[in-house]
């Protein structure tokens, strides 16, 4: 085990880590930006609604994230329009977009799905309860049903963050030299696959427990109420309880 | 819980070299697994009915031939072809490598079994000069982990961006969608591969034949393990016997008009 000419090229490392953490961040916002009305879309009973939600979703589920990247990357590549485009539009040339949009495409169909999931699991009682007080349809949503089905979605999507930041690892095989393909670099420059890939798995290790850390953080805000209290105020509790009872 | 892991592991590491140890005693050499490309033509590719053909791989058969073992072929990625190796995937690789002071700390080689230069391909029209001050911002496509990848990385790191690619023929791909402005590559893999094809009609050569020892090696070998001297003996004798009972020729006429085994 000899780990010189990793720390030697440190700055590939680096490099690609800052690579990875742009495109996993940036796929992330986008996706969840798109995810949240696209949920509420796909919550309609209005089959014209949620139907191209739906065939979305089932497409970006359905199949692999590679196969996705390589549609995008090489099978739009290969298109005439794309080519000549390409030649007026320089960014078309960076492999960096292809995967930004495969990454921001595939996580925006996941989430949606999670927050739909979230949203549909409201109760209905709520929603009722909303609308009793005058609630407009867009205030019910902002006030009562979004802040109730992020809080449900948390952990699922917490589990959506970190497959996303594990499957950044793919853009290496479209010439990207995110994280992984920087220890792809060095391990077929110094033919040291073993510690070449350790040492990008420990920066990838890191990451996902600090991501873990965070959500952890969230959850205990935003779960708080679902904590035991102390004794005072379970008492106070039990007391109410007790008045409703009456 | 220390001491079971590493008990475990002294475990696992007595039963692997004594596994090496018998692979080392029964060195008749009966049959020999030989890792191939399988996308790099015309040297080494699949065809549509799953097929391996091209000239490394003609020249593997025949060498088994001459050396009157069983051969089988291994299909590997070209950045993992020295690692698979070094596992025992496969005792040989027999893939257009070339023989070069950096792989040779890892690995041995046989003589080579040919030798051609490399050279860069550009668009037509699209006049490029190889010159430090005509490659100035320009993109070029090469095979991760190969000569040519190391060599522009260090002669033209500086004015060039380059864009790796797992094999060469992901790199054409990417010349014909207009994504990089020059490749650089063996120019006989090109020229069969990629110039002679529909794709690369709109292509053509450009700047000096490429061959400088430092960075390009001494032709194509084939690799080995360090410990076995005896397969490697039997090759070299067996590319001495394929030369000169004309079945080399036989397979390069097959596939080039012109001789590929060099000076």
């Amino acid at each position: 085990m000899d780990f010189t000419p990793i720390l030697e090229n440190y700055q590939l490392y680096l490099k690609g880590l800052w690579i990875t953490l742009q495109l996993v961040s940036l796929s992330l916002v986008i996706g969840l930006g798109m995810a949240v009305p696209l949920a509420i879309l796909r919550t309609s009973s209005n089959p014209l609604v949620n139907a191209p939600v739906w065939s979305f979703t089932y497409f970006f589920r359905g199949t692999p994230l590679l196969v996705q990247m390589f549609l995008l990357y090489y099978g739009l590549g290969q298109m005439q329009f794309m080519i000549e485009l390409s030649q007026q539009l320089d960014f078309l040339k960076d492999a960096y977009w292809y995967a930004l949009v495969a990454f921001t495409l595939n996580t925006a169909a996941y989430t949606t799905e999670i927050i739909r999931g979230a949203i549909e699991g409201t109760d209905y009682g709520e929603v009722e309860a909303a609308r009793a007080c005058g609630m407009s349809r867009f205030q019910t949503y902002t006030r009562v049903i979004l802040p109730s089905a992020f809080r449900r979605a948390l952990p699922a999507y917490s589990n959506e963050v970190i497959f996303m930041l594990h499957g950044s690892a793919i853009a290496s095989v479209i010439t990207i030299i995110d994280l992984t393909g920087a220890a792809r670099i060095i391990a077929s420059r110094y033919y040291n696959p073993f510690e070449a890939f350790i040492a990008v798995g420990a920066v990838y290790f890191c990451i996902t427990f600090t991501l873990i850390g965070g959500f952890k953080l969230l959850e205990r805000h935003w779960f708080a109420h679902l904590r035991p209290r102390e004794e005072v105020k379970a008492k106070g509790r039990t007391k109410d309880k007790a008045q409703q009872v009456i | 819980m220390k001491k079971l892991f590493s008990a475990v592991f002294v475990a696992a590491l007595a039963i692997g070299s004594s596994l090496g140890a018998v692979q080392a005693d029964a060195k008749e050499w009966k049959k020999v697994r030989v890792g191939v490309e399988g996308a790099y033509p015309p040297f080494s590719e699949v065809t549509a009915d799953g097929k391996l053909v091209g000239f490394d791989i003609d020249i593997a058969n025949a060498l088994c031939e001459e050396m009157k073992v069983e051969c089988e072929l291994v299909t590997q990625d070209w950045d993992g072809i020295i690692p698979a190796l070094l596992a025992r995937k496969y005792d040989a690789i027999i893939a257009s490598m070339s023989i070069t002071e950096e792989r040779k700390q890892k690995v041995d080689f046989t003589s080579k079994y040919y030798n051609t230069p490399a050279k860069f391909v550009r668009k037509k029209g699209s006049g490029i000069e190889i010159t430090e001050e005509g490659l100035k911002g320009k993109t070029v496509g090469v095979q991760r982990a190969t000569i040519h990848d190391n060599f522009v990385t260090e002669v033209y790191g500086d004015e060039v961006e380059v864009k790796r690619y797992g094999t060469q023929d992901e790199a054409y791909l990417d010349m014909v969608a207009g994504r990089i402005d020059l490749l650089l590559a063996d120019s006989v893999a090109m020229q069969g591969g990629f110039l002679d094809t529909d794709d690369g009609k709109d292509y053509e050569f450009v700047g000096p034949d490429f061959s400088d020892p430092k960075y390009f090696g001494d032709g194509a070998g084939i690799a080995l393990r360090k410990d076995d001297d005896d397969l490697r003996e039997m090759l070299n004798q067996a590319i001495e016997a394929i030369r000169a009972n004309g079945k080399y020729k036989a397979i390069q006429d097959k596939y080039f008009d012109f001789d590929v085994y060099g000076s």
